[in-house]
């Protein structure tokens, strides 16, 4: 199988795990208990004004009704090509609002704090494991490990609002919320993420800002989330080492360093590829509670505030968005890997 | 639990603790983790009579730093947070313990059912659950929790949900590997019925993974619920909560008040350390592999 039709394969595979993926949050979105109607009137609407609202998000239909047409409005391109984001229906809180729309704007936040998360949380993690390999059984491998394990089981939120004490309140070098400061205007929107946004026009004080800002949430979420990357980098290197190759290499007199990071690290990296995809999800995850920690208006504080109102559009559409994110990062992570390892497309 | 007996079951456990010191630093690891666990059940469980204060109580000024009065300081309200330190750990405790009791009722069963049957059930559970897993099990865990509303059990069932796949994984993964083998091979040949070699002959195998998977599970819970907590999903404000604390302390970090977050957001890392320090160690011990 050449390349492209195992990309394309992939491609149609993940249209069946959307479906279900949407199919499973609508039904647990409907079938709990909560009424998004009742939360609207704070519980004091009248039976007339109930049933007009209810008629009006559509939710006197049949339940099949509303899956059909929720799905309907989902797949439906022309108005994804009018409004550039598509039909995941109207917020439930204000009804003039377009969830779809929403959500596409509060977006690139999200985007742009997981990639530089992402970015932290390898570098640290790959650099780590790699040294606790090297030093296999020393103090500084258990340190390692140990700091590895330590992050696994701090909160988020614990670390965020530490970092915001001693870097914001005590030593004022970087704020503790936003995406810029708001003394700055945004630059203007391309890609949605600041910083390349920025670089775009040109503005290097706009640069700045956004990275000043951005560090500490992503410096919070990648150092959470580099535990796993330490113990992943560190396994795959030592079984790694162990292997011949390795051995011949040092045997045939290259440095330490060459064989190391250009011999093992190189072929340990693949599966510390396959780890990266999967970690993803728990990133999002983490992602929600850091962007709520640091005010960061992001999709995790999208959901956050609508969570009060059961604005079922809303937290349905963002959560089928972290969906999808996942199912399309495990996508581009699968033909990476089928890029760097032929065998995989056999 | 007369004296006798928890005599005997001190003499039971001791030389199990001691067995584990000699296989090295994963047995070390279980130890440090059980005794942790342990002390911070304890201290939750006799928290309301050792706390100098009542937990509740307005006490002293608002937002007085740690001194002698007030070893850890007191918080906006002015309640002691060594009191609310000492007694708030109930609250995760039972989310955590319930909803991995969810979790096992629920996944375990289903994983050796649809093993065990395969073909189309265990094609259609594996779909589903494989879906749930490759999906931020936080994001599921507040939809849920905001469907449902505050509470332990709420709170329990939305976590449960997110690691029931991590249960059926593992436990589909054994059965599948488990039911080839030629001890099962030979009590089906002898006639046993199929309940009797999932259950008497399957099942005692998959345990050892299931116990790992569990500790884990407990760690990842006890995050679970201080991040639910932490976005307003946690329960009443009446009950002192470690959680809750770290929550209602963010508001005040603008002022420079450490203590009201450092001193709850420690207990929660350690609950949390506890469990997967027992959790990595046996799994460590378990699966030798990489102990050259």
């Amino acid at each position: 199988m050449g390349l492209r039709v195992y990309i394309i394969t992939r491609i149609l595979l993940t249209i069946p795990t959307l479906l279900l993926l949407l199919t499973m949050v609508f039904l647990i979105m409907r079938v709990l208990p909560g009424d998004p109607v009742d939360l609207h009137f704070e519980r004091k609407g009248t039976p007339e004004q109930i049933a007009q609202m209810r008629q009006i998000l559509g939710l006197d239909k049949p339940l099949w009704n509303q899956y059909v047409d929720y799905l309907w409005g989902v797949v439906d391109i022309g108005y994804l090509l009018r409004h550039g984001y598509p039909n995941l229906g109207k917020s439930m809180q204000v009804t003039s609002q377009d969830v779809g729309g929403q959500i596409f704007s509060v977006f690139p936040a999200t985007l742009e704090l997981a990639i530089y998360s992402m970015i932290i949380a390898s570098v640290v993690g790959i650099l780590l494991g790699t040294v606790s390999s090297k030093s296999y059984n020393s103090l500084l491998d258990h340190l390692i490990r140990g700091f590895g394990t330590v992050t696994y089981a701090i909160p988020v939120f614990f670390l965020g609002i530490i970092f915001q004490l001693i870097f914001g309140v005590y030593l004022h070098w970087l704020p503790t919320g936003l995406r810029i400061n708001p003394n700055v205007e945004p630059p203007a929107h391309v890609t949605g993420l600041y910083t390349i946004d920025s670089i775009l026009e040109g503005n290097m004080v706009k640069l700045v800002e956004s990275l000043k800002a951005l560090l500490l949430p992503s410096l919070t979420l990648g150092i959470i989330l580099s535990g796993i990357f330490i113990r992943l980098t560190r396994t795959n290197m030592l079984e790694t080492l162990r292997l011949d190759f390795v051995t011949a290499a040092r045997a045939r007199g290259l440095k330490e360093s060459t064989v190391t990071y250009d011999y093992a690290l190189r072929n340990a990296f693949l599966p510390i590829l396959t780890m990266m995809g999967l970690q993803f999800a728990m990133l999002l995850g983490g992602a929600i509670l850091t962007e709520t920690t640091f005010t960061w208006p992001g999709l995790g504080s999208y959901i956050v505030g609508r969570i009060n109102y059961r604005d079922y559009t809303a937290i349905q559409g963002a959560v089928v968005m972290f969906g999808l994110f996942v199912t399309l990062v495990s996508l581009v992570v699968d033909i990476l890997y089928a890029y760097f390892d032929p065998r995989i497309r056999l | 639990m007369s004296e006798k007996k928890i005599e005997s079951v001190l003499a039971r456990c001791i030389p199990g603790l001691t067995s584990l010191a000699k296989k090295g630093p994963s047995g070390w690891m279980i130890i440090i983790g059980i005794v942790i666990v342990l002390a911070l059940v304890v201290m939750t469980v006799i928290g309301p009579w050792i706390s100098p204060y009542n937990p509740s109580a307005f006490v002293g000024p608002s937002v007085a730093p740690p001194n002698s009065q007030f070893p850890m300081g007191t918080n906006v309200l002015g309640q002691d947070m060594l009191s609310r330190v000492l007694c708030g750990g109930s609250i995760m405790l039972q989310v955590a313990a319930l909803s991995v009791l969810i979790c096992f009722i629920i996944g375990v069963p289903i994983g050796l059912f649809s093993s065990y049957a395969g073909g189309f059930v265990d094609s259609a559970c594996s779909l589903i659950m494989d879906a749930l897993y490759a999906f931020p099990g936080l994001v599921i865990a507040i939809a849920i929790a905001a469907m449902l509303g505050p509470g332990v059990i709420n709170m329990s069932l939305s976590i449960a949900v997110v690691y029931i796949p991590t249960y059926f994984r593992i436990v589909r993964s054994q059965v599948l590997s488990i039911k080839e083998l030629a001890y099962t091979e030979a009590a089906r040949a002898a006639g046993a019925k199929w309940h009797t070699i999932l259950f008497r002959y399957v099942f005692p195998n998959v345990i050892p993974s299931i116990v790992v998977v569990t500790t884990i599970n407990f760690a990842d819970a006890v995050l679970t619920a201080a991040g639910l907590t932490f976005i307003g999903l946690g329960v009443s404000i009446a009950i002192p909560d470690w959680g809750l604390d770290l929550t209602k302390g963010r508001e005040l970090i603008a002022s420079g008040a450490w203590w009201v977050i450092t001193f709850p957001g420690i207990m929660i890392i350690l609950l949390a350390l506890g469990f997967t320090f027992i959790g990595e160690g046996l799994s460590e011990l378990l699966n030798p592999k990489l102990q050259r």
